[in-house]
């Protein structure tokens, strides 16, 4: 945990540095007739993360927060299992929306989550993954009128947008 | 006799068939959603918000509302039958709410936590209708330093108020103003902060995005850290004989209710306080003026009656400041007060005269959802226990895919999808450190009205941050937040001239 608290300072500080130099490709000091240049408000609120970090720092070395003083592991291996397989196939999901589209990565997750992570029946996974898709397309297609990306699976979808408009 | 006149007005907006339904469907899914361990009304508001673009803006105003409102009373059920708080508001039912349930009392200790936020809730929405008129009248007088007063003594707060890692706390409020500011510049229209040179920084960062990663995503990843070990349901048995004797026992700790009411309204105000710490305060306060202090924690009625009631009461309470100033009381509030931007209602004052029917509505629709709750709440406490045997392996790739969609939706842009990822993978690392993440919601949201409120100040004084200290109403809001940001420093000096005194 306090090597963690120390990265996390350490990382933000650069971040922090980073947005005060994006901030300051617009002006930011005083234009006259104008007020504030455009990157004054981002620049000075970016220093002001900067100076927190510094603090998160200087407290961890003195060993003020309970995270600076804990000896505790961040993440140990079943956390980190189940961090990674989480966030993991929620990025696979949201990579396949670009090729197969949603209402193929949508299923797809379910079978991995319920059968595989979850250890539930084919029949309770089947279930959800040809359920959730319909359901999905039936509200924010038809419904909300908003298009979720379909990828390679577009023209599939034509037929039943000929017939629904 | 015109707030009265302005309520009738209210509630015909209310008891419109499609805003009735909504209401009722609202309470229903805040119930359930508040019922979930890990999950809370601004998880479910913030996941919910893209749903409701089905609706017109008053109705999908007054869903989400009615969400809050079901996830105030549903944080009880899992409080009281699994021991593991719905919401951090349903803490303090735990002391007492569990305790009952192992003894087979839970039927009374969840009809005691329905009534009392009953009562909790109608104390504060008649408190809300008398108070919020007056308050907006005051603050039509408000210009552009009073306005940014009072969101930097809504950010004040969290310093001083919210009891979390101060470094932390800023960074939060820090970050969530930066990402607010990405974008386009206000006034010269030239691009900033695009951050990698990535084109879908150029329509900014949708407070949904930042709200949903981080509510939605890091929550999830959260809960299911937390949630490694088995949970034990406790068995309920409800039956009209048993309803009406608690509602008896109930009749005797209507003091402990009223306190709880009118305590957690005014605690709910507070942007960095509201429904947790008002929970707990009225749980201490019940305590410390018991007869029977010591009863408390093994299952007393009071225990549960004075959080609930007062978690209920801050709800309401931290709607007051949003709607008739334009600062979010809670973080779902800020959520609230996204979308009510997004469909062009802005909150302040000004929606008292220009959309008197909107306001008059959802007031009067907090009426009439506290009584659906209740009756919801009370009828279907079997569904309940049934979804809190739900295993998680399924609530959460539903959840996970409704934040996916609720992120897309607002921009069409997958830009937004990796982004809210990113958000949720980020504030999961945070908050196992720590950091507070209920201020950078808080700040994305206020950032883009914060920034022309200072532009506009140090026009009219030429740049100059004195106008904040010669305008009244901007001095005296400026000097509490000061007060504020200085309190955690007071503190620590007063800690120190104590502690070699008592040497």
């Amino acid at each position: 945990m306090r090597m963690a608290e120390l990265v996390m300072g350490l990382v933000m500080g650069v971040f922090s540095l980073y947005l005060m130099w994006k901030s300051a490709e617009l002006p930011i000091g005083w234009i006259a007739g104008e007020g504030p240049g455009g990157g004054a408000w981002p620049f000075w609120l970016a220093a002001g993360m900067l100076v927190c970090c510094i603090a998160i720092v200087v407290r961890w070395a003195k060993r003020i927060t309970p995270e600076s003083r804990s000896e505790e592991v961040y993440m140990d291996k079943r956390t980190m299992r189940m961090f990674l397989l989480n966030a993991g196939s929620l990025a696979v999901m949201i990579g396949l929306f670009h090729i197969v589209g949603a209402y193929g990565a949508i299923p797809l997750f379910l079978i991995f989550y319920l059968r595989f992570m979850g250890g539930h029946s084919w029949r309770l996974t089947g279930t959800f993954a040809v359920l959730t898709p319909i359901v999905t397309f039936m509200f924010f297609e038809i419904a909300l009128q908003k298009t979720l990306p379909k990828g390679f699976t577009e023209p599939l979808f034509l037929p039943i947008f000929d017939m629904i408009y | 006799m015109e707030i009265l006149s302005l309520l009738l007005d209210g509630f015909a907006v209310a008891f419109e068939p499609l805003n009735l339904a909504l209401i009722v469907f609202g309470c229903a899914v805040g119930l359930f959603i508040g019922a979930m361990p890990g999950l809370g009304s601004v998880n479910g508001v913030a996941i919910l918000l893209p749903m409701t673009f089905l609706v017109p803006p008053t109705g999908a105003i007054i869903f989400l509302a009615a969400i809050y409102y079901g996830a105030m009373y549903g944080g009880a059920i899992s409080s009281i039958m699994l021991g593991i708080p719905g919401a951090s508001t349903a803490v303090a039912t735990t002391f007492d709410g569990r305790p009952m349930a192992m003894k087979g009392d839970a039927d009374k200790a969840l009809i005691a936590a329905a009534t009392a936020s009953f009562v909790g809730g109608t104390i504060s929405v008649i408190l809300f209708t008398t108070i919020a008129p007056p308050l907006a009248d005051v603050a039509l007088t408000f210009g552009a330093p009073e306005i940014f007063a009072l969101m930097l003594m809504a950010f004040a707060t969290f310093v001083g108020l919210g009891g979390d890692d101060i470094p932390k706390t800023l960074f939060s409020i820090f970050i969530g103003l930066v990402f607010g500011a990405v974008g386009l510049d206000i006034v010269s229209g030239e691009p900033r902060l695009i951050i990698g040179g990535i084109p879908g920084f150029f329509h900014g960062i949708n407070f949904l995005v930042l709200a949903i990663g981080i509510y939605g995503i890091a929550e999830m990843l959260w809960t299911i850290e937390v949630s490694k070990g088995d949970v034990m349901i406790s068995q309920a048995s409800v039956s009209v004989k048993r309803t009406l004797a608690t509602m008896k026992e109930l009749v005797g700790t209507w003091k402990t209710m009223v306190m709880g009411s009118v305590l957690g309204y005014f605690v709910g105000i507070l942007p960095a306080a509201g429904a947790t710490p008002g929970a707990l305060m009225a749980y201490g306060i019940a305590k410390t003026g018991a007869k029977d202090p010591s009863s408390y924690g093994k299952g007393n009625i009071n225990g549960v009656v004075a959080p609930e009631s007062a978690n209920n009461a801050a709800s309401t309470g931290s709607m007051l400041p949003m709607l008739t100033l334009g600062i979010p009381g809670s973080p779902t509030t800020a959520i609230l007060l996204g979308g009510m931007v997004i469909w062009g209602l802005e909150p302040g004052p000004m929606l008292f005269i220009e959309h008197k029917e909107f306001v008059w509505g959802l007031i009067a629709s907090l009426y009439a959802a506290n009584l659906f709750a209740l009756v919801i709440n009370i009828a279907f406490i079997p569904a309940f226990i049934w979804v809190l045997k739900l295993p998680f392996t399924i609530l959460a790739p539903v959840i996970f895919i409704l934040c996916v969609v609720g992120g897309f939706v607002p921009t069409m842009d997958m830009h937004d999808v990796w982004l809210m990822l990113v958000f949720g993978v980020v504030g999961y690392l945070m908050r196992k450190l720590d950091y507070p993440m209920a201020p950078a919601v808080l700040a994305i949201v206020l950032g883009p009205l914060a920034e022309p409120a200072l532009r506009q100040s140090l026009l009219i004084s030429s740049g100059s941050f004195s106008i904040f200290f010669t305008r009244p109403f901007a001095s005296a809001i400026i000097v509490t937040a000061i007060i504020l940001i200085l309190l955690p420093v007071l503190k620590i000096i007063y800690e120190k001239i104590k502690k070699p005194a008592a040497a």
